[in-house]
């Protein structure tokens, strides 16, 4: 049964794409709108939700330590005495991925149907995003690294495919290269890292990984270089998977692709793969104290980085895009303090929130007719109710006002930088400085989007007479009303069940009570009360310190874009920084000449002095030398017979000469 | 009789280097010359001479071998200078010449 969750996606996959490859492509073939393919994704990916639930229950009926459900498919590769099985296995942590990764993408293929309803090739986008489902839950279920590799390799495909879904417009299709390229420097160390975590263990399977950590003995001749080793490279594949400082660079440049897939895969599911794979090595990576510093640090200062730059952006899926990189700087945070179960926890919590506020943008891009710059926005709330009241909640969500679940996810991580054996003061700073940037940001994005007056002309939209090619287009101009309009009901109605879920996601985890920690426990050991360098009277101290910087901020940015004119005149005053946010501190210029260029001044220095000059001129060379031997070999064909005859003179002279003398 | 008697008859070195002499003769016609007529005339030249060679040494060695061979040779020349005749003319038909340095077919 278990096999059905990864297989219905696929299946969904092969409909859609045969369908599309045989049916759609050729020329004159009459275009399906996106209903059908839609609905067809949609239900496989509904199909595969039903069973993880029924997964989920199964699992919450056996003892708590026998709670792994596992089902061997085949034997992959067999190589000697290395047995690769292409085998699913389901604990309490995999379940709650599977359940979020189809529950969440449920949601998503449903808006989808709305918001690629005039899109040329909607056959070919449902492929892909049941393509990518496909892989993301084999990323989750499978039962050794290999396979989790097969999924994280799986993903990131999808993840380009679906960046560069529009690649007639080069500007996508670079962003869908970068991407892919970013990810394939990260691939590379966690290759690295699965060879040394084979050398050391002997095995990859997640059980037998387990097992082997539980022995003292064993983890006792482990060497402890090799172990930071092993842990700090499987890091730097969730640096590129999960868009950490150095390698965050192409998850804000993914924006290109159509926003339900920067939902699903950039906010709600793919970037939080590097989060499971941490938490699922949790004893690996809990045997050497370096990476978890690593970890923690290179977390929280992406967190507090990406906030900084999210002040400054003005496209609307760009702040959402470093909201999320400065999220999961959050959640690699809590994985480094060693509270894996907060982390997992701000990945669900997360999911929620911020799939609702990708999926609230995508609704206010739909509405507003292909424009994303909130300072062109202003004003909407009543223009889109259903929009503003959901984007509310993933607002309130995001920013940590109690009882809203980002305030328990993010609070937990919080206490766990502060209190944690683990955690020091210097990364609880920058977690609480990170919670007020984000609550800033948010409510200038929110404020901006939402409040004040319209700052555009409605007049002007809906109209569409400058020739956008509906190719390129994922809104119907024909059929949508002019102006500034609502979405449909496919639109809303996951927006609704997504804002329902961002209020009372937080309860899973509620402090000293937490559901999560409980089911995590057999995959997760929780940390003893008594190790915790602080007491609990300290903690809601934290906690009521935290929301009241959160709602500070908010009023501080609301006081602030209350008054356009006064934050205008700010932005003049400190032109230097802004200017230095707005460009993203130079980091992609930084990349530019530090790798790019270099890399790419090599290459054509190679290719003149090492190509051209040396390969070439031997291939060349070869061509001379059988030219020029030819020639000189052509002088003794005289083509005069008498010439011949006195050539066949002197060859008989000298062999003559020879059998009559010996040698002459 | 004696058939090496000194006193009455040639002296073998004698016959032998006079047809080694027409030997080179013919063979410096064939490779100097531009006429084809007189190619295959020298060509003859030194056919003959090996022929005259030949019976020398049959009646110095008392052996008909070597008269047997002229035979063959008489035989098989007349052939090539019919073969070779009738080769000249067609030449001459199709090319108007006979000079070697102007027939260089083989190397154009």
């Amino acid at each position: 049964m278990l096999k059905w969750i990864p297989l219905l996606p696929l299946l969904g996959f092969l409909i859609n794409g045969i369908w599309y490859g045989f049916f759609q492509t050729r020329t004159g073939a009459k275009r399906a709108g996106a209903t059908i393919p839609g609905v067809i994704a949609t239900a496989v990916i509904f199909g595969a939700f039903l069973i993880s639930l029924q997964t989920f229950l199964t699992l919450k009926g056996l003892p708590a330590e026998g709670r792994v459900i596992d089902e061997n498919l085949f034997s992959w590769i067999k190589v000697g005495d290395l047995d690769l099985k292409m085998a699913l296995r389901v604990d309490s942590l995999s379940t709650l991925f599977t359940l979020v990764i189809t529950g969440v993408g449920t949601l998503i293929h449903l808006y989808s149907i709305g918001y690629m309803a005039h899109d040329a090739t909607p056959g070919k986008f449902f492929a892909y995003l049941n393509l990518f489902c496909f892989a993301m839950l084999m990323l989750v279920m499978g039962s050794s690294l290999p396979i989790l590799f097969l999924g994280w390799e799986g993903v990131g495909l999808c993840s380009y495919l679906l960046i560069g879904y529009w690649y007639e417009d080069i500007a996508k299709a670079s962003a869908g290269k970068k991407a892919f390229i970013a990810n394939r420097v990260g691939d590379f160390g966690f290759i690295l890292g699965m060879f040394m975590l084979y050398t050391h263990f002997g095995t990859l399977e997640f059980a037998k990984l387990v097992e082997l950590l539980g022995k003292g003995d064993f983890v006792a001749t482990l060497n402890p270089l090799a172990i930071t080793a092993t842990c700090l490279l499987l890091f730097v594949g969730c640096t590129g998977k999960s868009a950490q400082i150095p390698l965050y660079v192409w998850l804000p440049d993914a924006m290109a692709g159509p926003t339900p897939v920067s939902a699903l895969i950039h906010a709600a599911t793919m970037v939080t793969s590097g989060i499971y794979m941490v938490a699922r090595l949790n004893g690996l990576f809990s045997l050497s104290p370096t990476a978890m510093m690593v970890i923690a640090v290179i977390g929280g200062l992406t967190a507090f980085f990406a906030a900084t730059i999210a002040i400054a952006q003005s496209d609307i899926k760009k702040v959402l895009a470093y909201s999320t990189v400065s999220q999961l700087g959050y959640m690699f945070l809590a994985c480094g303090v060693g509270a894996y179960t907060a982390g997992v926890f701000h990945v669900i919590t997360h999911a929620f929130f911020k799939a609702l506020m990708f999926l609230g943008a995508g609704s206010v891009i739909h509405g507003m007719h292909e424009e994303q710059d909130i300072l062109k926005m202003g004003g909407l709330r009543t223009k889109m109710p259903v929009t503003f009241v959901t984007f509310l909640v993933g607002w309130i969500a995001i920013c940590g006002i109690p009882p809203f679940s980002g305030f328990f996810s993010k609070d937990e991580i919080l206490w766990n930088a502060f209190a944690n054996p683990h955690g020091n003061k210097f990364l609880w700073v920058l977690g609480a400085l990170t919670a007020a940037l984000t609550a800033f940001y948010m409510t200038r994005m929110f404020y901006l989007t939402f409040f004040g007056k319209p700052r555009f002309d409605e007049s002007k939209m809906g109209a569409h007479s400058n020739g956008h090619d509906d190719h390129h287009d994922d809104h119907g101009h024909s059929h949508a009303p002019k102006g500034v309009h609502e979405s449909p009901a496919t639109m809303t109605i996951p927006l609704v069940i997504l804002a329902i879920l961002s209020i009372v996601g937080g309860f899973l985890g509620i402090p000293h009570s937490s559901w999560l920690e409980t089911w995590l426990e057999p995959v997760i050991p929780a940390h003893e009360a008594e190790s915790f360098t602080a007491g609990h009277s300290t903690e809601y101290g934290l906690m009521i310190f935290s929301t009241l910087v959160a709602v500070a901020a908010i009023a501080f940015a609301w006081k602030t874009y209350t008054n356009l004119k006064g934050a205008d005149a700010r932005k003049a005053n400190h032109q230097k920084l802004h200017k230095t946010l707005e460009e993203k501190w130079y980091v992609d210029e930084l990349y530019e000449s530090a790798f790019i260029k270099p890399i790419y001044e090599i290459s054509m220095s190679l290719w003149k002095s090492f190509d051209v000059a040396v390969i070439d001129r031997i291939v060349l060379g070869f061509g001379r030398i059988s030219q020029w031997s030819g020639q000189a070999a052509r002088t003794v064909q005289t083509g005069s017979l008498q010439v011949y005859a006195v050539m066949i003179l002197v060859g008989l002279v000298l062999t003559l000469g020879y059998l009559v003398r010996g040698f002459i | 009789m004696n058939a090496l008697d000194a006193s009455n008859s040639v002296q073998p070195w004698v016959v032998q280097s006079f047809c080694a002499i027409i030997f080179f003769i013919g063979l410096a016609g064939v490779l100097i010359r531009r006429n084809i007529i007189i190619i295959l005339m020298c060509v003859e030249l030194m056919l003959n001479a090996v022929n005259l060679s030949f019976v020398a040494y049959s009646r110095q060695l008392e052996d008909m071998g070597g008269q047997m061979a002229v035979f063959f040779i008489i035989v098989v020349a007349a052939a090539e200078s019919a073969v070779g005749l009738g080769l000249l003319i067609s030449m001459f038909r199709t090319l108007r010449t006979v000079d070697t340095d102007e027939i260089r077919l083989l190397k154009e």
